[in-house]
């Protein structure tokens, strides 16, 4: 097996992030210029809507560990541009359909390798840890991105309550999946239900949490209300949406886009400019709201906090 | 209604998928990725031209109506037109005007390389499609040249299929269209060659 150390990816080949911040402050700045000159004829999509589902969380409280250095995507953004395809396979059908999704009641089970098996209601979600905002980048396998306010509290948190056993190395997420008002596997051309799988110390960094919310409020129908899983270093598509079960297990899970085709879906899935698509680069992203498109960051910009985890793997491999 | 004005009329409504965008646009509603938006809005129409244009035969042979012919070439260059659009706003916003860029992708997607055959294959019908140019290169000939599009149908679905992620639903619905409008031609020029045998 091909050993590669971190610092073999190449650092220098990556933008470093005063720069493309700079880049983005230029070209926000002629987009600026270019909405004044066009006068009431203001660009639309570079306006920001605040939320609207109206149920404000309680005692929500800001998070070092979110990134503020970066314009957050507007509301409509957020939740008329989805990827969630129980509810259609276009990025607007999600927000047309969802509606349907029954989010209350409402349960969560948390099984397999624990010490104590859990059972959560739908009020016991906002219950598991002190509600945070956490503001982070996510990049869309597609290669789009956008930046969300979230708020959850760190999975980290409820996998301590219920005591993973020494055999538990891999945590399993699964989403409720309902035949008659969602889409059917041969619609979408994967398989319902849809199912995750981090190693246990991804789960368990910091950085990865349980959304419940977004823009301080509960979290949209699209967006996998519920409850959702959100890990920023890696594709978008590893973020679970309305779970119901989470299994601590010995073994790799399977992942839903890994089954589908593994040749372009890896089970890690880590935002990696160097390792493309098959079909597609990922050296380049569109932020939502931007026209030209960006460069990509290893682990999305979360490298310096994540990539010890993957020290000695061969990233190329396990992409 | 007069043939001329009916193809006034087809002419501007095959301009409404352009004013939509602009609609789109004016009213802040071209969803949060405006540029994908219309780069798969102008593909969309440039495959259901392109389809339409290979529908005009078949159509008036299975309904008699001659002047449907008058429509072809303005439907073939419809799908020109906004396989124009969708080539450039990929090629000014996603690879930012780069030739070296674009030439990698069509040598290393085979999406994009299916796609880009699909242009090439439609220019030169454009170029040769006014009646100077018909007449410079002879009717057989023209003809001849002209089924590229035939050609440039199956790249563009393979250009589609190969695009999405998992649900073909629609490019498969596309494929057996272009199927059937070329199957109904292999067919009936198997049944011609019979009977000029017999």
């Amino acid at each position: 097996m091909l050993i590669q150390k971190p610092s073999e990816f190449r650092w220098s080949e990556i933008t470093p992030q005063a720069v493309y911040q700079q880049r983005r402050k230029f070209i926000r700045a002629i987009a600026g210029v270019a909405a004044g000159a066009a006068g009431t004829l203001a660009f639309p999509w570079a306006e920001s809507l605040e939320a609207q589902t109206g149920v404000k969380l309680p005692n929500v409280s800001k998070s070092k560990l979110s990134t503020m250095d970066e314009k957050v995507n507007s509301y409509k953004d957020i939740t008329t541009y989805n990827n969630f395809y129980e509810f259609g396979t276009d990025k607007d059908g999600p927000a047309r359909n969802a509606k349907d999704l029954k989010d209350n009641p409402w349960t969560l089970t948390i099984e397999g390798e624990v010490g104590e098996k859990k059972v959560l209601h739908y009020d016991d979600l906002l219950k598991v840890a002190p509600l945070e905002e956490r503001i982070y980048r996510m990049r869309c396998v597609e290669a789009w991105s956008v930046v969300v306010p979230w708020v959850g509290f760190p999975l980290a948190a409820l996998l301590k309550q219920v005591q993973p056993t020494s055999k538990a190395k891999f945590v399993s997420f699964e989403t409720f999946y309902d035949r008659g008002k969602m889409l059917r596997p041969e619609q979408a051309g994967i398989e319902f239900p849809y199912v995750e799988g981090l190693r246990l110390d991804e789960a368990m960094h910091p950085l990865t949490i349980l959304a419940v919310g977004l823009y301080g409020e509960k979290l949209p129908k699209q967006n996998g209300a519920p409850i959702r899983l959100v890990v920023p270093w890696k594709y978008g598509f590893k973020g679970i949406k309305s779970i119901k079960k989470i299994r601590l297990v010995e073994k790799q899970p399977p992942a839903t886009w890994n089954i589908s085709n593994s040749r372009e879906y890896g089970f890690y899935s880590n935002v990696n400019p160097e390792v493309d698509h098959p079909r597609w680069t990922q050296a380049s992203e569109r932020r939502l709201g931007e026209i030209f498109r960006t460069k990509t960051l290893m682990f999305n910009g979360y490298g310096d906090q994540v990539q010890s985890m993957y020290a000695g793997m061969d990233l190329r491999k396990f992409y | 209604m007069k043939p001329g004005a009916l193809k006034a009329l087809v002419f501007c409504g095959a301009l409404l998928p352009l004013a939509w965008v602009g609609y789109r646009g004016y009213t802040g509603d071209l969803t949060a990725n405006p540029i994908e938006y219309i780069t798969h809005h102008t593909g969309w129409f440039a495959l259901m031209f392109l389809v339409s244009s290979l529908s005009v035969t078949p159509v008036r042979r299975l309904t008699g109506w001659q002047p449907i012919i008058r429509f072809r070439r303005m439907l073939g260059l419809f799908a020109f037109f906004y396989g124009t659009l969708h080539f450039s706003i990929w090629f000014v916003l996603d690879r930012f005007f780069s030739f070296t860029e674009m030439a990698n992708d069509v040598v290393k997607r085979p999406f994009i390389t299916a796609g880009m055959t699909t242009l090439l294959l439609l220019a030169p019908l454009a170029v040769t499609s006014t009646k100077g140019m018909i007449r410079r290169l002879g009717g057989q000939r023209w003809m001849r040249l002209h089924r590229l599009a035939y050609v440039a149908a199956i790249t563009a679905v393979f250009h589609f299929w190969w695009l999405v992620k998992s649900d073909i639903r629609e490019p498969r619905r596309w494929a057996i269209g272009v199927a059937l409008l070329l199957g109904l031609r292999a067919w009936w020029m198997f049944q011609a060659r019979l009977s000029s045998r017999s």
